[in-house]
């Protein structure tokens, strides 16, 4: 079944977040939007964070690099890195075709769900990038 | 968009590597208005100019454009210039000076109190009252040549010619800054956009597109051609930027000659270099150089990922020691520490990118 952007959480630097419930834990699957990835444009590397590393709600986890600039990745939860998409550096142009499949970055085990709140439905974030302009 | 030295300018269009592929396959459009344009009339400019810059510019011939630096007195380059010798129509002849956009305030700063001691030239700033279009790539000679009425394909490198485009004055010179082929034009401001068009226009079928900053600055890289505040700064001597070619110190002096011949003679103490990365993983501007013992030699002074080879490349400004020979280069395993990581590289010939011999149209 596949992801859709209206069901998804972003956060105002234009990450997604996909969170579900598995035994018990919350797990956000996260990613950056197709908006974001069309502004980055030619993208060239991604800089990951290995499992079981801590990443907060706000902070920089990782990196992605275009032809032009260096770009720092923000975590949109609180937790722990269970998996990361480590072949996603190698293949960047099939994360530009499908961001919120294929493109998928790390999955984070939420250790703190209140991060959740601060985050934006699909129509607050689609208002964001629409006044961006 | 992004602002710069006052022009908004745009940093890309559809893309930066398509835009980068395009030139290289068939031509791009650059808007390079932002460039600062200085016209020397009345006699005396050449002298003057020929006391300011590092090229010969007394004996000119008509329609010969030449690259050269401004310099201070201690060879610190001041700005990278090119300098055109232009005749009009009517037949009055004048020196045209192209500067960087980013300088164009303290070149004429700098050239004001020189003009004093010429009292019949005057310096006009033609930047605000003309517009500055490059077509560069194999394809832009052979599909633009015909909207002129000069014949403009048969200009050599580095001349230039004033001419007309369905009788919109056109100052056409065959020069470029993205390692191909191709032209500049100057036009009057208001007719820039029909100018423009018209080559759009005539290059549609066979794939022209507009290009912008992030694509001039990728395709400059890979021509090794110096960005000035990158491989050129008050603090950068031509001879260690890899520019003496660009001065001629024999039987003249100029603005900063003795510095320059001193530093030619005896030596520089930086060298300009070329550097592959390992990976995939670019380096930017400003990242320390270190040698295999991990002592800091030098500074990356422009990297990105090349478009061309799809692979990082990087200039940079290192200590003489490390290389001016392939032999020394071999010896000598560099690091670059990019943000903390170190991440090794080899040294290159420049340029990384070779352009092709012009194609003669048809």
């Amino acid at each position: 079944m596949a992801r859709k952007p209206s069901n998804l959480l972003y956060a105002s630097s234009h990450e997604w977040a996909d969170v579900e419930e598995v035994g018990g834990d919350k797990i956000a699957t996260i990613g950056i939007s197709a908006f974001a990835i069309e502004q980055l444009t030619d993208l060239v590397y991604m800089d990951l964070p290995k499992a079981g590393k801590k990443v907060v709600a706000g902070e920089e986890f990782g990196e992605v690099e275009s032809v032009k600039a260096v770009s720092p990745l923000y975590s949109p939860v609180t937790g722990e890195v269970v998996s990361v998409h480590a072949d996603l550096p190698n293949q960047l142009d099939d994360l530009k075709e499908d961001p919120y499949e294929f493109g998928w970055i790390i999955k984070v085990k939420l250790s703190d769900e209140s991060c959740l709140s601060k985050l934006m439905d699909h129509a607050a974030y689609e208002k964001q990038c629409s006044e961006a302009g | 968009m992004a602002p710069f030295a006052g022009f908004e300018m745009p940093i890309q269009y559809q893309g930066i590597v398509a835009e980068h592929q395009a030139c290289r396959t068939s031509a791009a459009l650059f808007d390079v208005s932002h460039m600062g344009r200085l016209r020397f009339d009345g006699e005396g400019a050449e002298e003057l100019l020929d006391h300011l810059l590092t090229r010969r510019v007394v004996g000119m011939p008509i329609g010969a454009v030449k690259y050269a630096l401004m310099c201070n007195e201690e060879g610190g380059v001041l700005d990278d210039v090119l300098v055109s010798h232009l005749q009009t129509p009517s037949g009055s002849q004048y020196h045209l000076l192209v500067v960087n956009a980013s300088n164009r305030e303290k070149i004429t700063r700098w050239i004001m109190p020189h003009l004093a001691d010429f009292p019949k030239v005057t310096m006009s700033d033609r930047t605000a009252l003309t517009a500055m279009i490059a077509i560069q790539g194999p394809r832009a000679v052979d599909v633009t040549s015909r909207l002129f009425r000069a014949k403009v394909d048969s200009l050599k490198r580095y001349r230039a010619v004033i001419t007309d485009q369905f009788q919109k004055p056109v100052i056409v010179s065959r020069t470029g800054y993205t390692g191909e082929d191709g032209f500049e034009l100057i036009v009057r401001a208001e007719e820039a956009k029909q100018v423009w068009e018209n080559v759009m226009l005539a290059g549609r079928a066979a794939g022209f597109c507009a290009a912008g900053l992030g694509a001039r600055d990728t395709l400059r890289l890979e021509a090794a051609m110096p960005l000035y505040g990158h491989e050129l700064t008050e603090q950068i001597d031509p001879i260690s930027a890899g520019l003496g070619f660009a001065c001629n110190l024999e039987g003249r002096s100029f603005i900063g000659s003795q510095a320059i011949g001193k530093i030619a003679s005896d030596g520089p103490s930086r060298v300009r270099i070329g550097l592959l990365p390992e990976g995939k993983r670019p380096v930017r501007e400003g990242c320390p150089v270190l040698d295999d013992r991990g002592e800091k030699v030098g500074w990356v002074t422009s990297g990105a990922p090349s478009p061309t080879l799809g692979m990082p490349i990087a200039m940079a400004m290192v200590n003489a020691s490390i290389g001016a020979t392939k032999a020394d280069w071999q010896a000598s395993e560099l690091q670059i520490d990019n943000r903390g990581n170190l991440q090794p590289a080899t040294i290159t010939q420049l340029p990384f990118y070779q352009p092709k011999e012009p194609k003669r149209s048809e």
